[in-house]
């Protein structure tokens, strides 16, 4: 008995020598022997319904999974931190996190404006950033970098399938509520071009502070320019005040809202009654086939919600960078960046997904109708999908980038 | 006098040896900051004005020092330079209406030109709206790199003592003796034949000066300005900063720019937007238990202790 305890434990012994030594070796093209991952995000504000805590569940899933699965040799940590979705709180978290923590990547960055100031500390310190949160088309144009990947969803992309849809269903004439920043901003750029390539008119615009708790002035000025439809050029608290207020006031249903970027989460804090028939464009939605119904119902059980686009994508987007560190066995920004590009993206959020060169994800979006309340059928069962627009058509061509990294 | 000396070399060392143990960025952050309350201090604490407009000082001169570095390609040096110039051109403008009226009026005064530079910030093209002026360069200063953090802390640190003698030197001053008078009695000032409005607008301007300072090193450490640095929060900051290091002590806003830009880094993960509730309590917490401040209770002790 004794014999067999001292040999157990000499093997035991030699295993974790054998291991650690292992993995010394393995280790040796890491920085500091870990990856670690940054998830900066609005933990309060007014998007930590549709990022905030659920994707920082989402991100320690992705890291969970991947441990599991592929049992790396590297150790992997996650640390996560609110931006209160102020820039300079943003960068200067990254910042610190890049030269003090020696995170390899950061990711999330709900809110156009803190991923702008991100992506360009994340560019100088050479560390690359994966922007899922954030919607403006400008991360991938004009402030567009070689270290940055835009994973879930754009400006350009929602504006596009819903603005297009809208028009199509006869609303001709339109008029912006736009949030006043980065995001808003491009938002109602990209849709205008939008709605006047298929015929449609825009009225004018109303820029109203982010964030906002009162829009009644604006949403007044938009009542007053008869416009058919009302596009609002927010996102999240912003949208779902618009939408509240809007039907207090009576401007809907004589007049259409379209929200050109709403989330699953707005919907459910809106009801199905406020919302319904509404067109919107999201990057996924979790009842769309078996893969995407496991995971969600797996985040489902912790969080309670179904999960947004931004979530499940920051999901996909840490899963392939995983991928690309173990396949390269390295954190080298460059190389690892290099692996992602080169594979393809397949997993339950993207379909053949690709990054572009000038570092958008391309992957299918899907055009939805919000259902009527009778439609509706069990908890979370929202959307109809009406049509999938393949990536290509769903995101700005190349041709037409303003990215410098693009050479024509 | 000369243990006061001492302790200035003591302080001073501590400053050159501090970025070994500390992250550097947040060093200068309190630098920054330390250099915006004691400019503050000179008004509120010597002259006894509470301002609550310097934000738009602060914020002013940092997007002047952005707007030069970035898109007009200057030097950093001149950046600041004109960055601080533009705040005490502003402190004029502003001084010389608000120092007309006293107390709660100045003070609103003050707030309501402040907001109006801070909506000048959102709307003017050159400033970026909500965004704010990101990735300025920090260029170089005499030949030597700023893009290291080391380098530039050291050169902040030059600016801080700079700033930090000047306001010695003022507030020890016969022209320091006469804004303390000011503050005690002002008719029995003007009754000895002062022109305390000319005094007062000079302390005003040199305040608002030594904050855009501030604001204009702020814009070198993180490479950009913001909103943040304009919005009436930052204005109600530097006077919870002054007031828990002691009102008219030379040390205190230091200090008190020390504690709260510390609280504030180090909270920002695990508390988020709770922070201003928690900067609340400590300030109700200072204001009812230790009214001269930390450095000011201490003063006060140290008299108790020694005897005279």
């Amino acid at each position: 008995m004794k014999t067999k305890n001292t040999t157990q434990r000499a093997c035991t012994v030699i295993a974790a020598a054998a291991l650690a030594l292992m993995s010394s070796l393995a280790q040796a093209e890491f920085s500091d022997n870990v990856v670690k991952i940054g998830v900066l995000t609005d933990m309060s504000g007014a998007y930590s319904d549709l990022a905030g805590p659920g994707a920082v569940l989402a991100a320690n899933m992705a890291v969970e999974d991947f441990i599991a699965k592929e049992k790396p040799v590297f150790k992997i940590e996650i640390v996560s931190a609110d931006h209160q979705d102020k820039g300079d709180i943003a960068a200067n978290k990254a910042r610190e996190w890049f030269d003090r923590d020696k995170v390899d990547v950061v990711t999330e960055l709900v809110n156009s404006s803190t991923a702008l100031a991100v992506i360009k500390v994340s560019k100088e310190k050479n560390r690359i950033a994966l922007v899922t949160g954030a919607g403006s088309s400008r991360i991938t144009n004009e402030d567009c970098n070689d270290v940055t990947v835009h994973w879930a969803y754009d400006t350009y992309a929602t504006g596009n399938g819903t603005g297009k849809a809208v028009v199509k269903q006869g609303g001709k004439t339109w008029y912006f509520l736009t949030a006043d920043y980065a995001f808003g901003q491009s938002l109602e750029k990209d849709t205008t071009a939008v709605v006047l390539a298929n015929g449609g008119q825009v009225l004018g615009s109303v820029r109203h502070p982010f964030p906002s708790t009162d829009l009644s002035s604006y949403l007044l000025k938009a009542q007053a320019s008869g416009a058919q439809v009302i596009g609002l050029a927010n996102a999240g608290a912003d949208t779902i005040n618009a939408v509240k207020q809007a039907s207090e006031f009576g401007i809907t249903p004589a007049q259409k809202l379209a929200g050109l970027l709403m989330f699953i989460t707005d919907i459910n804090s809106l009801g199905l009654k406020a919302t319904q028939g509404m067109y919107l464009t999201e990057g996924f939605y979790w009842d769309m086939n078996d893969e995407t119904r496991a995971w969600s119902k797996r985040y489902f059980d912790k969080q309670k919600k179904m999960p947004t686009m931004v979530q499940a994508g920051l999901y996909s987007a840490i899963t392939h960078y995983l991928e690309a560190v173990k396949a390269v066995n390295s954190d080298d920004t460059q190389k690892v960046m290099a692996q992602m590009k080169k594979t393809p993206i397949n997993d339950f959020y993207a379909k053949g997904g690709k990054i572009r060169e000038d570092g958008r994800m391309v992957h299918d979006m899907y055009l939805m109708q919000v259902k009527t309340p009778a439609e509706s059928h069990y908890p979370w069962d929202y959307y109809t999908v009406r049509a999938t627009i393949p990536g290509a058509e769903a995101f700005e061509p190349l041709s037409q980038s303003r990215c410098p990294l693009i050479k024509k | 006098m000369n243990r006061c000396t001492l302790w200035m070399l003591l302080l001073i060392a501590l400053g050159i040896a501090a970025p070994t143990v500390f992250y550097p960025v947040l060093l200068m952050k309190i630098l920054c900051f330390a250099i915006f309350a004691s400019a503050f201090n000179l008004l509120l604490g010597y002259t006894g004005l509470l301002s609550f407009g310097h934000a738009a000082f602060f914020g002013g001169a940092a997007y002047v020092t952005g707007y030069l570095i970035k898109d007009m390609a200057l030097p950093p040096l001149v950046g600041i330079l004109a960055g601080t110039l533009a705040a005490a051109f502003m402190g004029g403008l502003v001084g010389l209406l608000a120092i007309r009226r006293q107390g709660i009026y100045f003070a609103m005064i003050t707030l309501a030109m402040a907001q109006m530079v801070y909506f000048l910030c959102l709307q003017l093209p050159q400033t970026g709206g909500e965004d704010g002026l990101q990735g300025v360069p920090r260029g170089s200063i005499v030949g030597l790199d700023l893009n290291n953090d080391l380098t530039l802390y050291y050169v902040i640190l030059l600016f801080f003592i700079a700033v930090f003698a000047l306001i010695y030197r003022t507030i020890h001053s016969p022209f320091g003796q006469i804004l303390k008078a000011i503050r005690e009695n002002e008719p029995r000032a003007i009754s000895l034949g002062y022109d305390v409005a000319r005094y007062k607008l000079l302390a005003f301007v040199l305040s608002s000066g030594l904050a855009g300072l501030a604001g204009a090193l702020k814009v070198l450490v993180f490479k950009f300005a913001t909103l943040t640095d304009a919005h009436w929060h930052t204005s109600g900051e530097v006077v919870l900063m002054t007031i828990l290091g002691g009102i008219g002590t030379v040390f205190g806003p230091a200090v008190g720019a020390t504690i709260i830009v510390t609280l504030e880094s180090q909270l920002a993960d695990k508390a988020g937007s709770l922070v201003t509730v928690i900067m609340g309590f400590i300030f109700v917490l200072c204001v009812l238990m230790f009214r001269k401040g930390i450095v000011g209770e201490l003063l006060e002790l140290l008299k108790g202790v020694r005897p005279h």
